[in-house]
């Protein structure tokens, strides 16, 4: 009878049960406490470097970065993807490039990058940027290539000339997949993001706070910054997902 | 220069309607002469004539892939003829206004605009102004007297609300002619009855010619004023036989002597042309 109140739970049962068992080895000593601080004290690390701390600063970078290469990405892929998706022939003749590149892994361009763009922040940006872009245009450009067909011909039939079909319909219709596109894109932007301040002679940055840490062996703290990006991931995307739903009402339906 | 010699098959027009054309209704409205379309190798079309009565209702029934369909997308422009002319009035398509019922209202409507905005999309399309497309549709929607929230979306209402929408859509310009694809067939049997009176309803009350292409004999015999039954492709006219039964039909119309003798007709003529295979 109160299995459906019940079901609204079923999501914290996976918190709960990995804060359980990690409470239960570390408090156990099943782990060496060097390697896998206590969920309290990585909590107190994580509360402490948000209030005010480092770890606020660095997720704010982090943030900026990703969301300067998202916003860069889009505004270059989404105009280019509606041009590739409206002319088949074009986007045919360019699909393995695209394909190409996009199957590239992001960070092996950072070298090329580095030349081009120096240490600063260009680097990171504009590599994740590179990455977010081939995925989003992938997208939008199979979003306007699948257009109902009825629903050009409708627009068509009603006397809609072919740049009308372009804004009113296809625009439209490739909505749902530029947000699929966009989504990815973000994900794949923090991940080059976070790589990037790792290793690229950054001075700030989740990637930096977690690798800081590692190299200060301040477990805590460095898991603190893991689950600081891991809230930013899932962030990112649970935001583009509330866009998308408020903005493009009718997708999957 | 005149459209077309005088046609054989329009000479008993007895319109329908109080708002038809009276004068023009003895001239056919459409004329087609020479039509030939192929795909690949198949020969849809070859040198193919019709005329097509003003302000009568046509059903086109035929064996499955004789080209029912082909026929009115070629008459509409969604798609290109090989050869062959084809007129309304002596006038082409892009000079008179029409309107086109998809089978697949789904994805015939606009998911992103609100049921009364797809109406009214046409009128868009034809640079009326904002105010008088809100007026236009409204008196459309008044007129036919139909009782639906169009401030919905299309996926939010059944496929019977959705596919008025679409009609309602296409009536919307006034149009001198009616396209109709199929448009019940993805309904379930209920809500089909229901728009086969909706139909009727709105043509006897416009009066607008229009051509439905059905796979339902019943319902090709029943709304129509005339059935154009196509042979195998290359399609002829197998036959073209009047319905005269009254309008308006209803549920009685079914067992009406005449109404089953017709269909009767058309079924038998049907069979010959699916054994001459």
């Amino acid at each position: 009878m109160n299995t459906k109140k019940l079901e609204a739970f079923l999501p914290i049962v996976g918190v709960a049960g990995l804060l359980a068992i990690w409470s239960l080895a570390t408090w156990r000593q099943w782990v060496d406490p060097v390697l896998l601080p206590s969920p309290i004290s990585t909590f107190k690390a994580l509360w402490v470097g948000m209030d005010g701390g480092a770890l606020g600063f660095d997720f704010v970078k982090t943030v900026y970065r990703t969301a300067v290469a998202t916003v860069i990405a889009s505004v270059i892929a989404i105009p280019l993807g509606i041009v590739l998706g409206a002319s088949e022939r074009l986007y045919r003749s360019l699909e393995f490039v695209i394909d190409f590149f996009r199957s590239t892994p992001a960070s092996a361009m950072f070298p090329l990058f580095l030349v081009l763009f120096g240490v600063g922040d260009e680097t990171k940006i504009s590599v994740a940027a590179f990455g977010a872009v081939l995925v989003i245009l992938f997208n939008v450009a199979y979003g306007v290539m699948n257009a109902r067909k009825t629903r050009l011909l409708a627009a068509k039939v009603m006397g809609a000339s072919r740049l009308r079909v372009l804004f009113d319909v296809m625009l439209l219709e490739s909505l749902p997949q530029t947000f699929v596109g966009i989504r990815n894109g973000v994900s794949l932007a923090l991940v080059v993001i976070v790589v990037a301040e790792m290793f690229i002679g950054s001075q700030d940055g989740l990637g930096h706070s977690v690798f800081e840490a590692q190299q200060l062996f301040e477990m805590p703290r460095m898991y603190a910054a893991i689950f600081a990006a891991g809230v930013l991931g899932y962030g990112l995307n649970l935001l583009f997902l509330l866009i998308e739903r408020r903005f493009v009402h009718w997708s999957g339906k | 220069m005149t459209a077309a010699p005088a046609a054989r098959l329009s000479a008993a027009a007895d319109a329908p309607s109080p708002l038809a054309r009276a004068a023009a209704s003895r001239r056919p409205h459409v004329t087609i002469r020479g039509l030939s379309k192929r795909f690949d190798k198949a020969v849809i079309y070859d040198n193919f004539d019709l005329d097509i009565p003003r302000g009568e209702l046509i059903s086109v029934f035929g064996p499955n892939g004789c080209g029912k369909s082909t026929l009115i997308n070629m008459i509409a422009g969604l798609t290109p003829v090989d050869a062959g002319e084809i007129l309304f009035d002596g006038m082409r398509l892009n000079e008179i206004k029409f309107g086109y019922v998809f089978q697949n209202y789904r994805e015939a409507l606009f998911p992103w605009m609100r049921a009364f905005d797809n109406i009214a999309y046409p009128l868009k399309m034809m640079k009326v102004a904002p105010a008088e497309r809100r007026l236009r549709t409204e008196k459309l929607v008044s007129h036919l007297g139909i009782k639906l929230d169009l401030n919905l979306y299309p996926y939010q209402m059944s496929g019977g609300q959705q596919q008025l929408v679409s009609i309602m859509r296409a009536l919307v310009v006034d149009p001198e002619i009616l396209f109709l694809d199929e448009p019940f067939s993805a309904l379930d049997y209920e809500m089909t009855l229901f728009m086969r009176e909706q139909l009727q309803k709105l043509f006897m009350e416009s009066g607008t010619t229009m051509v439905l292409v059905s796979h339902d004999l019943e319902e090709a015999v029943y709304l129509a004023d005339r059935v154009l039954l196509l042979s195998r492709h290359p399609a002829r006219i197998a036959d073209f036989p009047k319905v005269a039964v009254p309008r308006p039909r209803t549920d009685a119309t079914l067992s009406d002597p005449e109404f089953v003798g017709i269909k009767a007709h058309c079924l038998d003529v049907f069979q010959r042309e699916v054994r001459r295979a």
